[in-house]
């Protein structure tokens, strides 16, 4: 139990690593701004949930664990939230979406 | 175990900090720190277990709260100009 609970923590944690520099190579590399959007808060929202839960399988049913379920619940909500704020803010700015020619 | 997701989250924070200093318009550089401040509420929690101390997830939450207010008044200074004023009534003009 405690090898399997162990194994899945390291396959959370390796897959939200690979999410998480998955963003980040999108934001760095993609054409416009919405596409830059959408590279870095989807995979910000998956990678983090992940790692978070690979953290919490480590730690079982303990204190630590509340606070990352608080963690993820809040980034879980805010990160969308940010995310639609900076789309409408960058639409409100004039900013076109990249359309292909 | 922890060493290989610092290291992802290290350099995921190294191209999100490229694009803040390269990016053409203001909001790439909004998205980029919002998204530095994603990774580093990531990174205070791994290293957290990694040295044996979860206490370190109280400050990994603050972060986390003051990452989204920061990023909101930043995008509602950027959008009206203003940070004081109130939303306009119709979105007729986006």
């Amino acid at each position: 139990m405690e090898m399997l609970l162990n194994g899945l923590s390291w396959i959370c944690l390796l897959s939200g690593g690979l999410f998480v520099v998955a963003g980040g190579i999108g934001l760095l590399r993609f054409p416009d701004f919405f596409t830059r959007l959408h590279a870095a808060s989807v995979t910000d929202t998956l990678g983090a949930a992940l790692i978070l839960l690979g953290l919490m399988m480590q730690s079982g049913f303990s204190h630590a664990s509340v606070k990352l379920i608080l963690i993820l619940g809040f980034l879980f909500f805010s990160s969308p939230t940010a995310a639609h704020a900076l789309a409408k803010a960058a639409l409100h700015g004039k900013l076109t979406p990249f359309v292909k020619r | 175990m922890y060493i290989a997701g610092i290291a992802a989250v290290l350099v995921t924070m190294a191209l999100t900090l490229a694009r803040a200093f390269m990016g053409p318009t203001v909001y790439d550089r909004i998205l980029a720190v919002n998204s530095f401040g994603t990774k580093t509420v990531l990174i205070i929690a791994l290293y957290g277990y990694f040295t044996g101390r979860p206490a370190f997830l109280d400050i990994a939450l603050v972060y986390a709260l003051i990452n989204f207010i920061g990023t909101i008044a930043v995008l509602k200074f950027f959008e009206y100009g203003d940070l004081g004023r109130d939303r306009p009534s119709s979105l007729d003009d986006i």
